[in-house]
């Protein structure tokens, strides 16, 4: 491990973060020990339900968690090697936007109201860049249309609620692409929107992201968007990575129960007429998460050690012991789940 | 924008002849007579009250009479000071700048100190600066304004002595000072608080963590991103806010013996004579009225969801 | 007035709009009503149970002044008892806060006072609430011609100043009872709860499970009082209570000005402004009623900031 670091440093490396939020009815720990890596070019998709930790992760290494009441007790959050938990909130503020830029959810809340998108748009070049007025706004021209939002000249001073739902994810992708950042995290960017607008969008993020070499971190619950796009999979459950895969493989054998529920509650045409397998049970209470493996309630395969002993990222193999790459399971039956 | 000043134009004509309809109604439909009034405990034949009435015009019926007083408003007549006989019109003209004056002194403490106190609370919500400025904010509003006034008369005036307990000249803005403060302190507190809330509450936004994310310096983020969101309520309020201030003169003019609208209204009160109180009153809904319309103009102009809807 | 703040642009006690979440929240595993959770919160505020404390006496004051003090609110002794100094060391006895310019008991018409605000503040509470709720009830859910009409109707009411507009109104009247002073108070209040009850239900007519109840057959009264009325009103009981303050204050400011109740009702009103000729010499007679009013309405206007801030998770 050490060894390959030297060499090459990944663009971001979560190691063990953990973040907690401390609220009237107790401690809810809606990160425990997560561990993952994007580089350059390259396309992470964290999987997993609302309450999985996935978008505070996010929240996390932008540094844009509420804290109080959030807290990071543990962990590091490297971009390119150096620890940006450390650093100090003006450097930190600096990296915001102009290194890492994030897409959020919901376009239409996430943009400031009152404020057209030629300003909003021109002010990452005013504050990261120094740039006037006058400057910024020909910049967020050209930046709308980069992400080819017709007549952008005239629609600079529009304000954001006058633009549709897929026209304003466009903006924020703008908006997060403006001083060229080495890594996008975009947290359900295609939720809010139709579904024929959903794979324009998702299409124009993954061509911009080739195109300037970013890293990506895609973060959604829905694995139809992941398919396409993504280079690795990391599935969290309960604040913990569960399962990490290269995407393909993790569609053709999962390792993970939880993983296979994922799939199988996909529906698929060839399964017309049968009844739609769905996860038992609901998501685990943040406030008082089950012993041992926080699946263990709603997995099919739980025995006595799922209940008392909390599984660690296993590596998975082959049957005959060759390595999988880049594959890991946090289940004490992973072999049963991938062979079985 | 120009159909929604129409709209909003439009809206007010009936609400404007509805508030005077009412005021007149108020003051004509109600048990008790206005003239028979003028002569208190006194025995009067009724045929002299009969004449007055009859002067007065009010003997006619009641929608002529109302149509009287409607069409002398728009002629800036707003009715006869029975006791003087003098036009209330002109009573208003020589009071009216005094009350003006210690309104606007009002309103400036009011906005000054209203939205710096609820900016500072509502970044900190919930913090010991928050609670502190919401429970003062608690007491401003529960203390009837004649108690602070004379709570203030009494402490500053005549305990330690720094200011007069009473305005002796109402151009003085230092003896207009406690007063202003006075007829300002409940709206101090509604400002204070719906600032807090409003910033508590927009820092909360979507677009704030968008503005974060984008790496803006914090003074940026609140003196741009949360500030022009979270105004637009306080500007709202502020608004109505001023009729407010002119009414509220009334009991603060008389504790401080200033020769303001509210000495007017007092001095009236005390006489048990409506024409001048109606017809003051008729002048501060129209004052209402107008500010309340300049208030949805200016929430067009803060508001582009209004502006363009 | 533009949507956003309407209703927070009134007299008397206009606070900014409190607008509790109406769904029942849920956490996880144990879901827990917004009532019952309001409830947890309340018993351990200290401000609340502080202000239901106060709240609780002054209602006993009311029905039993007679167990507070022996001494009459009306009777005074002019020779004897002439703006006589307070004797602190006598609690609760006749002399304890000193005699007025009447020679009569200071503590005693604090105690007799309480009847006139409380009831005063509670009937026009429960009559602005009926009527400011039914009439914003109506132009919310109906919508449409009614909304507009009794829209106009509440701005009409509302242009009028309160407190002004309240003594327009008692001037035409000679005996000025506690009903007629509510009255007055009514006739002019209502426009507040009728706004936030209208916007109250709007937001509730939209909610998923109005819809669902319309789809499935509901009829218009079921709809209103089964699935709108229970969601809707947490906001008007929070502007209610604070309200009640303000009628409280309301109420004293008038009877102050000479143009409220008059003797032989005792009202804290009243007594300060018979006070305020002896402030220099006997600040006490002008103080305590003063103060008694304050705490009054303080409680009040405590009791529903309480109330809002358990209602409202959003605040949190």
């Amino acid at each position: 491990m050490t060894d390959k670091n030297a060499k090459k440093v990944p663009l971001l490396e979560v190691r063990d973060l953990h973040v907690e939020f401390h609220t009237r009815d107790g401690v809810a720990k809606a990160v425990n020990g997560v561990n993952y890596s994007v580089d350059s070019g390259e396309t992470l998709a964290v999987l997993g339900e609302s309450g999985s930790g996935k978008s505070v992760t996010a929240q996390a290494i932008m540094g844009i968690l509420d804290m109080p009441p959030g807290k990071i007790p543990q962990g590091e959050i490297l971009f390119r090697g150096e620890d940006m938990l450390k650093m100090s909130a003006e450097e930190r503020r600096k990296i915001r936007g102009a290194k890492i830029a994030m897409i959020f959810q919901d376009a239409l809340s996430s943009l400031n109201p009152v404020l057209s998108v030629g300003y909003q748009l021109g002010e990452m070049f005013r504050v990261h860049k120094g740039m006037s007025k006058k400057e910024a706004k020909a910049k967020a021209i050209e930046l709308m249309d980069r992400v080819r939002i017709p007549a952008a000249k005239e629609r600079v001073n529009d304000y954001p609620h006058q633009f549709s739902g897929g026209m304003r994810q466009r903006i924020m992708i703008a908006m997060a692409l403006a001083l060229e950042p080495d890594l996008i995290i975009a947290d359900e960017p295609t939720t809010a929107l139709d579904v024929t607008v959903q794979a324009q969008v998702m299409d124009l993020l993954a061509e911009l992201q080739r195109e300037y070499n970013m890293g990506l971190i895609l973060i959604t619950h829905d694995l139809g968007v992941v398919a396409d796009v993504a280079d690795k999979i990391a599935v969290m459950y309960a604040g913990r990575i569960v399962e990490t895969a290269p995407v393909h493989e993790l569609y053709k054998r999962p390792a993970h129960p939880y993983s296979r529920g994922l799939l199988d509650s996909i529906p698929r045409l060839d399964q017309k007429g049968q009844e739609l397998y769905a996860i038992k049970g609901l998501p685990p209470n943040l406030l008082n998460i089950p012993a041992g493996c926080a699946f263990n309630p709603r997995c099919p395969m739980a025995q006595d050690t799922c209940r008392t002993d909390v599984p660690v990222l296993h590596q998975v193999t082959e049957r005959d012991g060759d390595v999988l790459a880049g594959r890991g399971s946090a289940c004490h039956f992973w072999k049963e789940t991938i062979h079985g | 924008m120009g159909r929604y000043v129409a709209r909003r134009l439009l809206q007010m004509i009936p609400v404007f002849l509805g508030s005077t309809l009412l005021i007149f109604l108020m003051m004509h439909a109600l048990p008790g007579d206005p003239v028979r009034a003028m002569w208190g405990e006194q025995a009067i034949d009724p045929s002299q009250i009969a004449r007055v009435k009859h002067d007065l015009g009010l003997d006619l019926p009641l929608w002529h009479q109302y149509w009287n007083y409607l069409s002398g408003l728009f002629q800036g007549d707003f009715g006869t000071q029975i006791a003087s006989q003098r036009p209330v019109a002109d009573v208003i003209a020589d009071a009216f700048p005094v009350t003006i004056r210690l309104a606007l002194f009002a309103f400036v403490f009011t906005v000054v100190v209203g939205i710096s106190l609820g900016v500072l609370a509502g970044l900190r919500a919930d913090r010991l600066l928050d609670k502190g400025v919401l429970f003062f904010t608690l007491l401003l509003v529960s203390v009837p304004s004649f108690v602070l006034g004379y709570a203030f008369q009494f402490l500053f005036a005549m305990k330690l002595g720094w200011l007069t307990p009473t305005v002796q000249n109402s151009e003085d803005f230092g003896q207009l000072f406690m007063p202003a403060i006075v007829l300002g302190s409940l709206s101090l507190a509604y400002v204070t608080r719906l600032t807090r809330t409003s910033i508590a509450e927009n820092l909360r936004a979507d677009y704030i963590r968008t503005a974060v994310a984008k790496g803006l310096p914090r003074r940026r983020v609140v003196g741009v991103h949360l500030l022009r969101n979270s105004l637009i309520p306080v500007v709202t309020f502020l608004g109505t806010d001023l009729g407010a201030l002119l009414g509220g003169a009334v009991v603060t003019e008389g504790i401080f013996n200033i020769n303001g609208v509210g000495r007017v209204i007092y001095e009236a009160l005390n006489r048990h004579e409506g024409s001048t109180v109606t017809g003051v009153v008729t002048l501060l809904v129209i004052v209402y009225l107008l500010a309340s319309l300049i208030v949805d103009l200016l929430y067009a102009v803060l508001d582009p969801r209004i502006r363009y809807a | 007035m533009p949507e956003a703040t309407e209703g927070t642009a009134t007299l008397p006690a206009a606070e900014e709009q409190a607008v509790p979440k109406s769904q029942g929240r849920s956490d996880g595993a144990k879901p827990r009503s917004l009532w019952s959770d309001a409830w947890r919160d309340l018993r351990r505020n200290p401000l609340f149970v502080a202000s239901a404390v106060l709240i609780l006496l002054l209602l006993v004051m009311t029905a039993f002044p007679s167990l507070f003090t022996d001494a009459s609110p009306r009777d005074g002794n002019l020779q004897g008892a002439f703006l006589k100094d307070p004797e602190y060391g006598k609690v609760f006895s006749a002399e304890w806060l000193g005699y007025d310019g009447q020679g009569r008991s200071i503590w005693a018409r604090l105690v007799y006072g309480a009847r006139a605000s409380v009831i005063v503040g509670v009937v026009v509470t429960a009559a602005v609430t009926l009527f400011g709720g039914l009439v914003g009830m109506l132009a919310g859910y109906f919508g449409g011609w009614l909304d507009s009409l009794l829209s106009r109707l509440t701005d009409i009411f509302a242009g009028i100043p309160f407190l002004l507009g309240a003594m327009v109104v008692l001037t035409s009247f000679d005996v000025r009872s506690v009903w007629v002073v509510s009255a007055a108070l009514v006739f002019l209040g209502w426009t507040q709860i009728a706004r936030v009850m209208r916007g109250s239900v709007i937001s509730c007519k939209q909610a998923d499970y109005v819809v669902a109840a319309k789809a499935l057959g509901a009829g218009t009264g079921r709809i209103l009082l089964r699935h709108i009325l229970p969601n809707a009103v947490a906001p008007v009981i929070v502007v209610a209570t604070i309200a009640l303050g303000g009628y409280i204050s309301a109420e004293a400011t008038l009877s102050y000005l000479g143009i409220g109740l008059a003797d032989p009702v005792v009202s804290w009103g009243i007594d300060v402004s018979a006070g305020k000729d002896q402030l220099r010499n006997a600040p006490h007679v002008l103080l305590f009623p003063a103060l008694m009013v304050s705490i009054t309405v303080l409680a009040f206007i405590m009791l529903g900031d309480a109330v809002r801030n358990a209602l409202d998770p959003k605040l949190r």
